[in-house]
């Protein structure tokens, strides 16, 4: 097989895939985050500066997921095919969260009654933590396996998909972005409402390594195939390791308000657990339950060398130009929230 | 109804109503640069304050349409898995390039477009909606050259066979650079620049009829006159472009959208008819031979009919090709007509002179609406059979693991939440046009603006 830096092209494109998921967990897992503490919220001025700290970025912030998806599709259509119809209905209800969730933060502003803006108050904060939650249990899914045939299609029942253990994962995703999203909104606000938000955050803390912890001794318990890897191979227990420092460094530097190292390391922390979860499956991306033999892996699903050089060289132009014009954003609007006649 | 019905009314359904904003988005990307062009240029505040009001207009267009738009790009997956797997490898790359190259460059300078009035300059500002704008265009290339691959497939093979057949990529820039997609491209460009041109001039034709913001409105109303002319105008050249590609291309859509059946005869060109399908023949007025002599330029010689072709291997629903087809012609017609019009009278000093002109602009907004939507009717029913042309049966490209049952709740879901999301456009719509472009006239619709601001500034 064709390399590349040692690595074949399909491990290559797996990586790329994983690092633009790793992105769009980050940078949407915090307005997300920030979207599911809104109700929490209850002065009017108070939710509008907590929606007008992710006002300018959040639509940038979802162009993560049309690329992370585009290139799932592009780079292993076999899998983007059996996963989108084996869970439909979770997809069809995360589009349908997505579009509320986009409509609320346009529309609540436009008109100034208090019932106009409560619904869409209490839309956006749903629809924003149901989009966490169904992330999660999309990937409790894949970390579990689902019952893939020999023909690559999906052969189990449509409801499958809801399962004591892909709700916890899910619990677990919703509660990492409710941390990360209040780290994010200590950052962008001042007064009365960053004292509610870093309260918040302790609880928000404490949530998370509750579900955590039991998330993860259940995948121990439950799915020991997840850990092989890591017991043939030593070296690897670094990386849970790592995510586990990472995770209690988040506190520590909370109580010292250093918030913009915290939200550095609640970044970190979703990428070492990806990480984990990439190096705990690899090669095979989605596990067949009915015979592992009929698993989808990076080398069965992959589109053509051909295709994934002409991809590869498509993100190393790309890559650097989303960068710059990511980085010029963030940088124009850097600093607290200020509401002007442009605000949400 | 079955699965394959179900999945095909639905992406029809999410892909029209997608459709309305993207080319709103284009088409007024294009007029926002020219007014923040103009103020730069003339430093006349009148041209910021139409750049402004159109940016809140802009807002509303782009977010639904985003939010629309990852709709279409899951149902890939989730309603046409064998499509996916058929297509990925190639469909696949363009689809990437549009998120890496379109969508990342118009979402992240829409940030500093919506909000940054007051944080950068005005050059600055005038190059983040020129990103847009440029995102936005570019956006339409990559997914017109997906499209138009699966219109006119080149550029690569086809590996395995039966259920495991799928199209590799060999050639990447005969893939861009398909049989169609340059035509394709620059038809669907104009049709969306249309769009926004003709809202520009709805809604200011509005004001002037109601004698509100004249001064502005004017203005306004002739950058956009400008560009609806030009465009009307070049959108004859671009059909005619498409149609003789589409001849050579696909003949039996060609032969479906003049209802011509008989490949030894000439082909005539209505005006409008209607289709009988039982018995193969056109009624309506007609120009005869108008089909050969566009195409051949000459009225007698033949071109092939739909009779040539198995009758599974060619569209069923002439009637319906045919319709949309003239559909589309005959607004583009009237589109021409209008905008000439109103640019000879500009000409000739009187264009605010009339009101009946001023009204039948105000209504012109749903003709380049129309238009596109038929245009893409005619475009994609005439291709059936196929989804991927010669290649893959739309029949067999649906997913297989998913029951008419899922379908058929997304679909009823979809449609419940579309219906929603277009009453609270256009309502909303209504509101921002009503309250006009001048932020200070009506403070009452954000009370607490000022006060809030203030709060915020003197913490």
């Amino acid at each position: 097989m064709e390399t590349f830096l040692g690595i074949d092209y399909p491990t290559l494109w797996f990586l790329v895939v994983g690092a633009l998921f790793s992105g769009y967990a980050i940078l949407d897992g915090f307005d997300l985050g920030a979207g599911a503490w809104h109700l929490f919220f209850r002065k009017e001025e108070s939710r509008r500066i907590a929606l007008n700290a992710i006002g300018p970025v959040w639509d940038g912030n979802e162009v993560w997921l049309v690329i992370g998806g585009g290139a799932l599709f592009a780079g292993f259509p076999i899998l983007y095919a059996a996963m989108f119809s084996a869970m439909y209905i979770p997809f069809m209800l995360f589009l349908a969260f997505l579009i509320f969730r986009a409509v609320s933060i346009e529309f609540r502003s436009k008109e100034p009654m208090p019932w106009w803006r409560m619904l869409w108050d209490i839309c956006y904060c749903i629809s924003s933590a149901m989009l966490g939650f169904l992330l999660g249990v999309v990937l409790g899914n894949i970390l579990q396996g689902i019952a893939i045939g020999p023909d690559f299609e999906y052969k189990g029942s449509w409801l499958q998909f809801i399962n004591p253990y892909a709700v916890m994962v899910g619990l677990t995703t919703l509660s990492l972005f409710m941390v990360h999203g209040a780290i994010y909104l200590a950052m962008k606000t001042e007064g009365r409402l960053f004292i509610k938000i870093t309260l918040l955050l302790k609880r928000a803390i404490l949530f998370f390594v509750v579900v955590f912890v039991i998330t993860t001794i259940l995948t121990l318990l439950f799915i020991p195939h997840l850990s092989d890897h890591l017991l043939s191979n030593p070296l690897l227990l670094v990386i849970p390791l790592l995510a586990f420092l990472s995770i209690a460094n988040i506190p520590r530097l909370v109580s010292k308000q250093k918030y913009r190292y915290a939200f550095f390391f609640s970044a970190l922390t979703m990428s070492l657990l990806l990480i984990l979860v990439a190096v705990e499956l690899y090669p095979v991306l989605l596990l067949s339950t009915i015979n592992p033999a009929y698993s989808i892996t990076v080398h069965n699903s992959a589109s053509s060398v051909k295709s994934l050089k002409i991809m590869l060289l498509f993100v190393l132009i790309g890559a650097p130009m989303v960068g710059i014009y990511t980085l010029f954003v963030y940088r124009t609007f850097r600093g607290k929230v200020k509401l002007d006649e442009t605000s949400y | 109804m079955d699965t394959e019905i179900l999945a095909r009314v639905q992406f029809a359904f999410t892909v029209s109503f997608h459709y309305i904003y993207p080319p709103l988005s284009i088409g007024l990307g294009l007029i926002m640069v020219i007014m923040e062009g103009l103020y730069l240029k003339t430093g006349d505040k009148i041209y910021e304050t139409m750049a402004r009001f159109w940016t809140r207009i802009f807002a509303l267009t782009f977010g639904i349409g985003v939010a629309t738009g990852i709709v279409m790009e899951f149902e890939f997956g989730t309603n046409w898995a064998t499509y996916s797997r058929y297509v990925g490898d190639v469909f696949g790359s363009a689809l990437a390039a549009e998120g890496i190259f379109a969508f990342a460059l118009e979402s992240g300078f829409l940030g500093v477009l919506l909000f940054g009035w007051n944080r950068v300059k005005p050059p600055v500002h005038f190059i983040a909606t020129l990103g847009v704008w440029l995102g936005s265009m570019f956006s339409a290339v990559w997914i017109v050259v997906a499209n138009s691959w699966q219109q006119t497939p080149a550029g690569y093979h086809i590996v395995g066979t039966g259920t495991n057949a799928r199209a590799e990529i060999t050639d990447f820039w005969a893939m861009v650079f398909n049989p169609s997609s340059v035509d394709r491209l620059l038809h669907v460009w104009v049709g969306a620049i249309l769009a926004g041109a003709f809202l520009v001039l709805s809604v200011h034709g509005y004001y002037l009829l109601k004698g509100r913001y004249i001064e502005i409105s004017q203005k306004a109303f002739k950058i956009a006159l400008v560009v609806a002319t030009i465009f009307s105008c070049s959108q004859l050249l671009t059909g005619h472009e498409s149609a003789n590609g589409v001849s050579k291309n696909q003949p039996a859509k060609l032969a479906a959208f003049e209802g011509h059946y008989d490949s030894l005869a000439k082909a005539d060109m209505y005006l409008l008819g209607w289709v009988n399908q039982e018995k193969k023949e056109v009624y309506g007025p007609k120009i005869p031979g108008g089909l050969s002599f566009l195409l051949h330029y000459d009225f007698k010689t033949p071109v092939t009919g739909l009779n040539h072709y198995a009758d599974n291997d060619r569209p069923k629903a002439v009637n319906a090709i045919f319709q949309f087809y003239h559909i589309m012609i005959t607004l583009g017609m009237m589109m021409i007509g209008l905008t000439l019009l109103a640019s000879w009278l500009w000409w000739r000093g009187k264009l605010f002179n009339y009101r009946w002109l001023l009204k039948l602009f105000v209504f012109a907004v749903f003709m380049p609406q129309i238009a596109n939507q038929a245009g893409w009717f005619a475009a994609e029913m005439g291709r059936q059979p196929w989804v991927v042309y010669g290649l893959l049966r739309t029949s067999d490209a649906f997913s297989k693991s998913v029951g008419a049952q899922q379908i058929l709740f997304s679909l009823i879901m979809f449609t419940l939440i579309y219906v929603l999301l277009f009453a609270l456009f256009i309502y909303l719509l209504d509101r921002k046009i009503k309250h006009g472009p001048y932020d200070d006239s009506d403070i009452e619709s954000r009370p607490l603006q000022h006060e809030i601001s203030e709060v915020v500034e003197n913490r």
